[in-house]
């Protein structure tokens, strides 16, 4: 299954795509102190306009990659490559200005509970332009309205249900109109209508807005209907790729068992642990 | 919570933060003293001067007209050099008296200033000539039991005087005198 | 083995003081990246008051109540204890001394630590712990400047004015006590602490007390919240600590600091 490429991926050793926003390229990365490996070799592209998913389960390091991508962490080894340019922790400048150019939509929100609905989204312009206020007034109304909440922009973030903390937080993300927005989990929790909702703006904010977007989570079933390519991560390690059609029409086990929400199969249902007849005997 | 009610609260815990300080300052504190009147300097030796410590209040008539400035030990005299701040409006005689007292029984230790008749006022510099040491109350009672023990005429001791009375005499120690 | 347990222990021992060596060369790093942005934060003068609101305005209440309080007690026992000597007259500077040297500040300080500085921490514990200081880090704004900063200022500035205020209502509520209730004369009482307070000396050695606490425990606070685990113990964890630690170092600096200012003690 993994023999078909992302779309617009040359070979896949090729330094430079063009056609990919964003290139990790045979990243190793472990956190500071600890022995373990988060992400081992892993090199993906995601293409310019289109929505990636990156699908896999709790732990295997896919909210690491997003982070890395930011330049939140220095990479162990391996490049990451933001429309072209190295992202490079060792350049505060230059790491400034590529934050400018994406918007990411943390879990559960990640909003600003000391400041209401309104200043949340006119957050990012107030700290990066010198636009006028009447002028944010405006942009932040109409980012508002792209989510469907320019009448909750006075409210609390205390007082939002989950689904709208979400979408403020997208009106937030998208608030500079960034290159490249990536969402963390966007999906966790949701009741079935604003799982809909989400996965709805997600494509039509990606498709009117001619943004990429990268997308982290485990709904399989919200991200068939949405996305463009499909990557599956599991203990650090590329398992799987390929668009929607290739992964339902895959006999991949891994992806099967993730398909098909199977208890039992490439992911073990038992923790490691001794065998059943060793852990019952007893000494007659 | 908007921003005029938390620049309103601000404002208002600031104004009374200041405002406390300010009242420390003056009314507890005696900034108001300190800071006004200007000084002159005068210096007086003294045999002994008992408890006298740093910044320790200079009285004429009861009324504080400075403070004690510096302490220390004359070295080929053996007497103690007292550097007296005295208030610009103050002057005194060259005759003028300076005692080592203490303020009630167990009060602070303190200069008195006992003017004179001399027509001519001490300067900036000036050396008080009359001092009168401190009560040691060791000697007292040393000198007491002395004189009760000889029952003639006590001996006097070298260079100190040492009244019994609550009202210092009027004995000198050697001290030469600066005239200006 | 006799052997295993010690090399055991003494490699615990070495851990612990790596450790904490190495989180007070942290902690040293934070300071100065903290008071590297002060200028930031001054600039951003609306998050600063905000914070000295949260800081200094809504402590008003528990340091004017304590500071009273402590205050008439004071006059209460020092009058008690005057008697003996027949020495009355002098509640006023036994009251004026205590707490503008020692009490105001350090009470004021304690105080502080437990209901501001607890509260900063759990504030920004929290904010890391919902991501909010990354997602600041990820829109390219640096929490320290936006988040830590306008606190550790907020606190700074607040302290001197509450321990003021702690000393001022202390000695009000000793006068209540003193001169109304238990029937001292007032110029006495006035007169005579007016007369033994020196202002360079005692009230701006107070101050300078009260503004090392200050930053003492703004600088515990935030550093304590910024490094909080992110989950509720942690910052549960973190928020003990903050008023554990800074209630420690006020004591042991009001030790030092007394050591250096009031050297003139008995001399």
């Amino acid at each position: 299954m993994s023999t078909p490429s992302p779309p617009g991926a040359a070979a896949q050793d090729d330094a430079r795509n063009p056609e990919a926003l964003v290139e990790v390229d045979h990243v190793v990365f472990g956190y500071e102190g600890s022995p373990r490996i988060i992400l081992d070799d892993v090199s993906m592209d995601f293409g310019r306009g289109k929505v990636t998913a990156i699908l896999g389960g709790s732990g295997s390091g896919k909210t690491t990659l997003l982070r890395l991508i930011g330049g939140v962490h220095a990479l162990g080894s391996g490049s990451i490559r933001f429309d072209g340019e190295l992202v490079d922790r060792s350049d505060p400048e230059r790491l400034f200005a590529l934050r400018r150019r994406l918007g990411m939509l943390f879990q559960f929100g990640a909003l600003f509970t000391d400041l209401s609905v309104f200043e949340n989204v006119a957050f990012p312009i107030r700290e990066h332009t010198e636009l006028p206020e009447d002028l944010v007034h405006d942009l932040v109304l109409m980012k508002l309205n792209a989510v469907g909440l320019r009448g909750a922009r006075s409210l609390a973030p205390s007082e939002l249900s989950g689904g709208m903390a979400r979408r403020v937080a997208l009106a937030r993300a998208i608030a500079l109109d960034p290159m490249l927005v990536m969402y963390d989990e966007p999906f966790a929790g949701l009741d079935p209508i604003s799982l809909g909702v989400v996965g709805q703006l997600i494509r039509k904010l990606n498709d009117a807005l001619g943004i990429t977007s990268v997308v982290v989570t485990h709904d399989i079933y919200e991200s068939l209907k949405i996305v463009d390519y499909i990557y599956f991560v599991a203990e650090g390690r590329i398992v799987a790729q390929g668009t929607p059609e290739d992964v339902r029409a895959s006999t991949d086990p891994f992806v099967r068992q993730f398909v098909d929400g199977e208890p039992d199969g490439p992911v073990p249902f038992h923790y490691p642990a001794k065998a059943l007849s060793r852990e019952f005997a007893r000494a007659i | 919570m908007n921003r005029s009610t938390i620049d309103l609260w601000v404002g208002i815990f600031v104004v009374i933060g200041i405002a406390a300080i300010g009242f420390l300052s003056l009314k507890v504190g005696n900034l108001t003293s300190v800071s006004s009147a200007p000084g002159y300097h005068l210096e007086a030796s003294f045999d002994n001067i008992g408890g006298l410590k740093m910044r320790a209040p200079i009285k004429a008539a009861g009324v504080v007209v400075g403070r004690v400035e510096r302490i220390d030990l004359d070295p080929q005299t053996y007497q103690a050099r007292v550097s007296m701040r005295i208030d610009r409006g103050y002057q005194f005689t060259r005759d003028t008296i300076a005692s080592i007292l203490t303020s009630g029984l167990l009060g602070e230790v303190y200069i008195g200033l006992d003017v004179g008749g001399d027509t001519q006022m001490l300067a900036d510099g000036g050396k008080i000539a009359k001092t009168q040491s401190a009560m040691v109350l060791e000697k007292l009672i040393g000198q007491f039991l002395f004189d009760k023990a000889a029952s003639g005429p006590p001996a006097p001791m070298s260079g100190n005087a040492a009244p019994g009375a609550a009202k210092p005499a009027a004995a000198a120690s050697v001290a030469g005198g600066a005239t200006k | 083995m006799r052997s295993e347990v010690v090399t055991w222990a003494l490699r615990r021992i070495g851990e612990r003081t790596l450790n904490s060596v190495e989180r007070m060369g942290f902690a040293a790093r934070f300071s100065l990246a903290v008071l590297a942005h002060s200028p930031a934060a001054l600039r951003r003068l609306q998050l600063t008051l905000r914070e000295i609101y949260f800081a200094g305005v809504l402590s008003l209440v528990i340091i004017l109540v304590s500071g009273l309080f402590v205050g008439m007690v004071l006059a209460l026992q020092g009058y008690d204890a005057l008697t003996r000597y027949g020495a009355n007259e002098s509640l006023g500077i036994l009251v004026a001394l205590s707490l503008v040297r020692e009490l105001g500040p350090v009470v004021a300080g304690l105080l502080f630590a437990s209901r501001a500085g607890s509260a900063i921490t759990a504030e920004i514990g929290l904010m890391k712990t919902t991501e909010q200081l990354s997602a600041m880090e990820m829109m390219a704004v640096d929490p320290l400047a936006r988040v830590v900063a306008p606190r550790f200022f907020g606190g700074v500035v607040s302290m001197p004015l509450l321990a003021a205020l702690f000393s001022t209502l202390g000695i009000f509520g000793a006068y209540l006590v003193g001169v109304r209730l238990i029937g001292i004369d007032a110029g006495a009482f006035w007169g005579n602490m007016q007369a033994a307070v020196d202002f360079r000396y005692d009230i701006v050695n107070g101050i300078v007390k009260s503004v090392v606490f200050g930053i003492a425990v703004s600088l515990i606070a935030v550093f304590e919240g910024y490094n909080a685990r992110p989950t509720a113990e942690g910052v549960s964890s973190a928020t003990t600590r903050t008023v554990v630690a800074s209630s420690l170092s006020i004591l042991a600096l009001d030790f030092v600091l007394t050591v250096f200012m009031f050297r003139g003690i008995g001399v």
